[in-house]
């Protein structure tokens, strides 16, 4: 890796580094613009990562509900779904059944949870916490031990809550998202206070929030393209490969949710809340997406067709 | 590109005669550089300086128009290569297609789909751009009945594409008065298409394969007298078409490839969500129209709001001026709410407010164009901001229940708000738009009641 390129960072642990995931994850590394590879190299694809909820998501709509059915209620049965049909080379639980205006589950509850999906889905793992203020630290720092050597992702590091993670990451082996609001300076603050705990910087992951489609999107994609110039013109502390949550940013919209039937003009709602979703994704790929956070299988499967397509040496 | 007074200066006669109105001829190249005074005013100058200061004058993308009258589209003029250095200019215009081998119902099922396109969204109307019609019969005859009862169904500028010289006249022959935008001209036909732009003053695309190669046949066609081009590059999948768009404009920017300093034109020829995949790629980088061969009528509304998005002004959110909106016929007893003044913030809650049907008020307060949560954290929607507003609006007087509803988002200032506003019965609203007219009708009936 030359002083001007994004670091590369790996996910998951298998048996050879002491952990037990059957595979792991590598994103990051390039020395160029996103999918520029006629000037540089991006040894590494983005990857996408299925977003699994704790506990059954009631506020998911219906078009993303549909393709899980039967498993919404049972997080180590849909991840195990995702895997072995739709061959998820990564997942996201979302630990989001903590929190105290969902069910205000307690840290044993998600321990014991993240236990059965280590031992049953071999996939690495991004494991998200309820958010700052919501017992983020017990859970986060609980599960962090609970997947020790596994080095798991852990999200997220923001505000003044970030020294916990990052200390229940050191002491477990394991990577930590850095969020920050779609600013640069806040951005580079974050990763430089994170790195004063001694913390590799080859093992955090900028997250730096994702406004979904018609709800701030580009703020992010201008703030990404800016972050990532900086990276590639040597600046260390903003090299680290990006992460965007796009799932639960798009699938709350109103435009994925309104029936044709109603709006005729915005077409029909299942394509129209896919698309919504796809044409998230793709746009946050063009500006650097490392990881994205995705819900709906067939906007999955278009993204991922996408990467395919633009990763081809053209 | 801009040049140095330096730079300019080289290229004056230095008589120092000061007919310009400057001491030195060293002193007029100064005030050219900042933009300050015109060469016109040297009378010696030569025409080769006029010449090279007009083209470092003229903007690095040439601007190229289709069509003509309210609908005409203007593509090009682009500055920057990222949006956040200044901004984006002239959106990426969306073409669906027709074809001269589909049925009259067909073509006229998709016609109007595409004509009547309009979704509101953030105070801008959403519509598609231009129409597409594909030669694939080989009959100029054909070709031209089918672009003649398009134009006569359909008033967007047209995208006429064939690349039979025969077929473009045939059909230039019926609407080459209306400016249509032609595709196009290759290496087997530049110099007939080229002519024929040029006999019908319309704008020409120049498709060719390699960067370079394609800057050269545009050269050629603008040495013929045709302006007004638009560029394809034939590229080879996604990473490809990323790759020379991304080249050609570089080279536009920098003025280092004669010939490159045109808007780009780009066909998405999948359907459903792999053609708007394609189209998503087109307007995040750099083409200036998108033809979109066969689109389902569910792509239009994502993609457009994309474009909205990617070419607004990152410097200026888009805003609407603060004050009272009154929404129906709202009396003394109609609600009030209250919201900054982000346009996708205002038009969300009003257009829930006005499908609720309960006529009400809406005070939209100054908070430079920023979303709730965003101008709550920024100190720019905050109880003192809103009591301000309340008592500049006198609302006092026009509001006799004195009740106020503020957004879910914010319900941590209803406290406070009660303090600043004595008097006033501070209600937490819900949190999203979408259920405000549950609320108005539950809520807010209840407590009124
Ligand atoms: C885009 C964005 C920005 C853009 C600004 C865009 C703009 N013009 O406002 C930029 C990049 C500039 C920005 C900056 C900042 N941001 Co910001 N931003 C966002 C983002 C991604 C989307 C906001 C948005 O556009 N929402 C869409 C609009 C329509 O939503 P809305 O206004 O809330 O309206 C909805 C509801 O509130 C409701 N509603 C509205 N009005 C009313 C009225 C009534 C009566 C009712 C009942 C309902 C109702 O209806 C709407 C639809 O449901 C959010 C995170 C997210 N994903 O949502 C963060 C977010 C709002 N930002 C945040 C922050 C902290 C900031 C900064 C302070 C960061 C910083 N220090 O620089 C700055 C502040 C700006 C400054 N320094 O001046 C935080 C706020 C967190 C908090 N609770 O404090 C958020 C939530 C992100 C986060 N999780 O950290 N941001
Ligand atoms: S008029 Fe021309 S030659 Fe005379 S001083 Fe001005 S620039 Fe120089």
């Amino acid at each position: 890796m030359n002083s001007s390129s994004v670091r590369k960072i790996r996910i998951g642990n298998t048996p050879a580094d002491g952990g037990t995931r059957a595979s792991s994850i590598e994103v990051g590394g390039e020395s160029c613009l996103p999918y520029h590879q006629f000037e540089g190299i991006m040894p590494c694809k983005p990857v996408i990562a299925w977003e699994i909820p704790d506990v059954r998501p009631d506020d998911w709509c219906e078009t993303v509900k549909d393709p899980y059915r039967e498993l919404l209620g049972d997080p180590v049965g849909w991840a195990r779904y995702v895997v072995e049909k739709h061959g998820a080379r990564i997942i996201c639980l979302d630990l989001r059944g903590a929190r105290l205006d969902k069910e205000n589950r307690s840290a044993a509850a998600s321990v014991e949870l993240l236990r059965g999906l280590l031992k049953d889905v071999k996939v690495p793992l991004i494991i998200k916490g309820p958010g700052p203020g919501q017992k983020q630290n017990e859970v986060i720092a609980a599960c962090a031990e609970a997947a020790q050597g596994e080095r798991c992702l852990l999200a997220s590091a923001v505000g003044e809550e970030y020294k916990t993670l990052v200390a229940a990451a050191i002491a477990y082996g394991h990577l930590v998202v850095a969020e920050s609001p779609i600013d640069v300076n806040l951005c580079k603050q974050l990763n430089i206070l994170i790195s004063d705990l001694s913390f590799p910087s080859d093992r955090i992951v900028i997250d730096p929030l994702t406004g979904g489609l018609g709800y701030g999107l580009e703020y992010t994609y201008s703030v990404m393209e800016r972050i990532r110039l900086q990276a590639l013109s040597g600046d260390a502390m903003m090299q680290m490969p990006f992460i965007n949550f796009v799932g639960g940013e798009v699938w709350k919209a109103k435009e994925v949710k309104m029936p044709a039937a109603k709006e005729p003009m915005w077409g029909n709602e299942r394509e129209r809340g896919v698309l919504w979703e796809v044409a998230t994704a793709v746009s946050l790929l063009y500006a650097g997406a490392g990881i994205l956070v995705m819900r709906h299988p067939a906007a999955i499967a278009v993204v991922e067709k996408t990467i395919e397509n633009l990763m081809k040496n053209g | 590109m801009k040049l140095t007074g330096l730079q300019i200066f080289k290229l004056l006669p230095n008589k120092n005669c000061k007919e310009c109105g400057f001491q030195t001829c060293l002193a007029f190249a100064m005030k050219l550089a900042a933009k300050q005074a015109k060469i016109d005013a040297c009378p010696y100058a030569s025409p080769e300086a006029k010449e090279t200061l007009g083209a470092a004058a003229a903007p690095p993308i040439r601007l190229v128009t289709i069509g003509m009258g309210e609908r005409a589209v203007r593509i090009g003029e682009e500055l920057v290569m990222f949006r956040h250095e200044k901004a984006f200019f002239h959106k990426t215009a969306l073409a669906p297609q027709v074809d001269d081998l589909m049925g009259r119902e067909e073509i006229l099922a998709r016609l109007r789909e595409v004509c009547a396109f309009s979704v509101a969204r953030a105070g801008e109307n959403l519509l598609l751009d231009l129409v597409a019609i594909k030669e694939k019969s080989g009959a100029p005859e054909k070709f031209a009945q089918t672009v003649k009862f398009t134009a006569e169904q359909c008033l967007l500028p047209l995208v006429l594409v064939s690349k039979r010289s025969a077929c473009m006249r045939a059909a230039l022959e019926s609407v080459g008065s209306s400016r249509p935008l032609l595709w196009g001209a290759d290496g087997n036909n530049a110099d007939e298409m080229a002519a024929l732009a040029k006999e019908f003053a319309c704008p020409l695309v120049i498709e060719g394969e390699g960067v370079e190669a394609l800057a050269q046949m545009a050269c050629r066609a603008a040495e013929k007298g045709v302006d007004d081009l638009v560029l394809c590059p034939v590229s080879s999948g996604a990473a490809g078409r990323l790759r020379d768009f991304t080249l050609l404009r570089r080279h536009a920017l920098s003025r280092s490839l004669r010939g490159s300093g045109y808007p780009l034109i780009m066909s998405a020829s999948s359907k459903g969500y792999e053609g708007a995949v394609a189209a998503v790629g087109g307007i995040c980088k750099y083409a200036s129209v998108i033809v979109l061969e066969d689109p389902a009528p569910w792509t239009y509304f994502p993609l457009l709001t994309l474009r909205q998005g990617i070419y607004t002004d990152p410097q200026k959110p888009l805003q609407v001026k603060p004050g009272v909106y009154i929404i129906g016929d709202a009396g003394g007893n109609a609600p009030l709410l209250v919201t900054t003044n982000f346009s996708l913030t205002y038009f969300m809650v009003s257009s829930e407010v006005e499908a609720s049907e309960i006529p009400s008020r809406l005070l939209i307060v100054d908070a430079e164009g920023q979303s709730v949560l965003t101008a709550w954290a920024a100190g720019k929607f905050n109880a003192e901001v809103i009591a301000k507003a309340v008592v500049a609006q006198e609302l006092a007087a026009s509001v006799p229940h004195k009740r106020i509803i503020i957004p879910g988002y914010v319900a941590m200032i209803s406290g406070d708000l009660e303090d600043k506003l004595p008097g006033w019965n501070v209600m937490v609203g819900p949190q999203e738009s979408a259920d405000i007219p549950a609320y108005l009708k539950e809520v807010w009936a209840r407590a009124t009641a």
